[in-house]
């Protein structure tokens, strides 16, 4: 994740005062080389039968969720979530912050919504040609991201994602410029999905197959490599590894989750508007990883349960400082609780429960 | 040849924001490593600041060109102090999303206060008008503007090459392990200089202030190009930063003037991919040992 050769484990960061020297305090709360704890999974360690459970437990409000929340929020949850966990693929498992998803989140809305509009195909089949497009659209900008690391490809992928806001705002005839796309249908052989309620169980497939991929990507070989790559690039390149092309290969597959998530964004609010596309969104999709846990899949679920839930609550009660709370919260986050929700959960219970296992 | 000239000449303006914003940018990121995410919220916060002393204090154009950037420069002082210093010991991307989250506080203080309609802010008196320069008349403020981000890019440039501070700010920038081997105490220069930078900032939003719709998302798609702009000239490179601010300003005008639209949009990004492809490095940057 750092721009740094192996040889220096002294960070390039400015000496203090208070530290002379520049000896990097190892405090539990930053692990050696200053990465993000590396918490696989964050329940990688745990005996089979919790991660069942997990399983078990997660699939359980999946399919409750709309009976506990307004299924309109509810389906917004899944969306997000898709969305969080496709930017973890590529922040905690592979060490590449992209904070330019909105691209391929907006460009599938975009693509999803034209295609629902013009072609009248089932839901489902848009949503798939609208995730196909972002992760065609993710190869170039993939190909020329991964050629810079750490903190260059945030910027590179922000300033892409950028173009394609932009290009979007001046193809009018396409995207309807500040208008958006409007009314952007609901097909399913026939069904009558105009109640969220049941719209968030016809999407709910997709949503876990999302989620499902992530999760085999995550635990495969391929996985292995990634997360070897993001802890140390040059051993995995001295092993063989065509890094490059893992990285590409990953940010392809991470483009079309988030696809999956911008696909039915667009149709569960039947609309598709050019805030899909602004670094705004991408930044939201980073804020929710981060506050769930980075480098744990749970942990995209949770922050984007929370944070949707947060803006749903703050904008019914009227209170329009919307960015001020999220900012406060992401700053505070940043600052003093760096695993995230999932990752500080994790951590206690393995201090708590298997006292055998030393956490890394 | 006089419509090519003046569109040589507007993008040399535009080009004057660029590098003041690069310009803070690469300073801070070569003694902190910090991508400063909040820049364009500073310099939309400089633009605010000259609106407020102008409508609300009656404080002249002139001297809001001191008094904001001194003013942004103690702000920022006090954010490296409070939240940027607790994370320079981590990875970059932590101050990265810090000040991301900071970006977002501040532009909703701002909008919460003065709405998103842009808030009107005249041209001073004595830069009304236009300067005759033999073509055709430029307006004078803009002739002012370039004039002005010209000599502030040649003081910074002075700086750094004649002062010890600006020794070690590019001892530091180029081999920051080398220099403090050699016992030079970087610690010391961080916080007064990422509040230079911040003031830089706060500076470029005087500047456009007049010229520009000051409103509190002024900053937020500026900054993307500014991004765009230093991962072409270079990072490391602050001479490449400048150079590259003052060339992307040059592309777009020239693109805006003889090309549609949505080429003109998207030209900094396709430099940029060429950039890339070519010189992954930035054109003016060294490669770093970047696993």
């Amino acid at each position: 994740m750092t721009e740094r050769s192996d040889k220096s484990s002294v960070d390039v960061a400015p000496e203090t005062p208070d530290t002379p020297g520049g000896v990097v305090p190892q405090t539990p709360e930053t692990p050696a080389r200053s990465r993000p704890p590396s918490v696989l999974g964050a329940v990688a360690g745990a005996p089979a039968w919790v991660r069942y459970a997990l399983l078990v437990v997660g699939l359980a409000v999946a399919l409750w969720l709309p009976n506990g929340l307004y299924p309109a929020v509810a389906v917004d949850i899944a969306c997000w979530a898709l969305f969080a966990v496709s930017v973890d693929l590529l922040l905690g498992y592979t060490g590449l912050l992209s904070f330019g998803h909105a691209a391929f989140w907006g460009t599938s809305a975009y693509v999803t919504g034209l295609v629902a509009i013009h072609a009248g195909l089932p839901f489902p089949l848009a949503v798939l040609g609208g995730a196909l497009a972002a992760a065609a659209l993710a190869a170039p900008i993939g190909y020329l991201a991964v050629r810079r690391t750490g903190i260059y490809f945030a910027m590179v992928t922000l300033a892409f994602a950028q173009m394609i806001y932009f290009v979007a705002n001046e193809w009018r005839g396409v995207t309807r410029g500040e208008n958006g796309l409007q009314g952007v249908p609901r097909e399913l052989a026939g069904l009558d999905l105009s109640d969220e309620y049941y719209f968030y169980y016809a999407a709910l497939p997709i949503v876990l197959a999302g989620l499902f991929a992530a999760w085999r990507i995550v635990n495969s070989p391929f996985g292995r490599v990634l997360v070897g790559i993001r802890d140390n690039p040059a051993r995995a390149r001295a092993l063989g590894y065509p890094v490059h092309r893992y990285k590409l290969t990953v940010f392809v597959l991470s483009g079309f989750i988030a696809g999956l998530g911008g696909g039915l964004f667009a149709i569960g609010h039947r609309f598709v508007s050019l805030d899909v596309l602004h670094w705004t969104t991408s930044g939201k999709a980073v804020i929710m990883v981060v506050l769930g846990g980075i480098g744990t899949l749970w942990g995209g679920l949770l922050g984007a349960a929370v944070l949707v839930r947060l803006e749903d609550w703050l904008s019914f009660s009227g209170f329009d400082m919307i960015g001020l709370v999220t900012g406060g919260l992401f700053v505070l986050v940043v600052l003093l609780f760096r695993r995230g929700i999932w990752g500080s959960a994790a951590a206690l219970a393995q201090r708590w429960g298997a006292g055998r296992r030393r956490p890394h | 040849m006089t419509g090519f000239l003046q569109n040589t000449f507007n993008g040399l303006v535009s080009g004057a924001f660029y590098a003041l914003l690069a310009l803070g940018l690469a300073v801070i990121f070569g003694m902190l490593r910090v991508v400063n995410f909040a820049h364009g919220a500073f310099y939309m916060l400089g633009a605010f600041g000259a609106y407020i002393l102008l409508a609300e204090v009656g404080v002249p154009f002139w001297w809001a060109l001191v008094l904001v950037p001194t003013g942004l420069g103690l702000f920022g002082m006090l954010l490296e102090r409070a939240f940027v210093h607790r994370l320079t010991r981590l990875d970059p991307l932590y101050n990265f999303l810090l000040t991301f989250g900071l970006t977002l506080i501040l532009q909703d203080v701002v909008k919460s206060r003065y709405g998103i309609q842009s808030s009107p802010y005249a041209t001073p008196a004595e830069l009304g008008g236009s300067v005759d320069l033999g073509l055709f008349d430029f307006p004078t403020y803009r002739v002012f503007i370039l004039l002005f981000a010209v000599a502030v890019c040649a003081g910074v440039w002075w700086l750094l090459t004649h002062t010890r501070i600006g020794v070690v700010v590019r001892a530091a920038t180029e081999r920051p392990e080398l220099t403090r081997a050699f016992g030079i105490d970087v610690g010391r220069w961080v916080t007064p200089v990422f509040g230079f930078g911040v003031g830089l900032a706060g500076l470029a939003g005087v500047l456009a202030a007049p010229m520009r719709a000051v409103n509190p998302l002024m900053g937020a798609d500026l900054i993307i190009v500014v991004f765009a702009v230093v991962v072409i000239g270079g990072l490391g490179s602050i001479f490449g930063s400048v150079a590259a601010g003052f060339g992307i300003g040059l592309i777009q005008a020239w693109g805006e003037a003889y090309a549609p639209p949505i080429v003109a949009q998207t030209l900094v990004f396709i430099v940029m991919a060429a950039v890339l492809l070519l010189r992954p490095a930035g054109l003016f940057g060294r490669e770093e040992s970047s696993a």
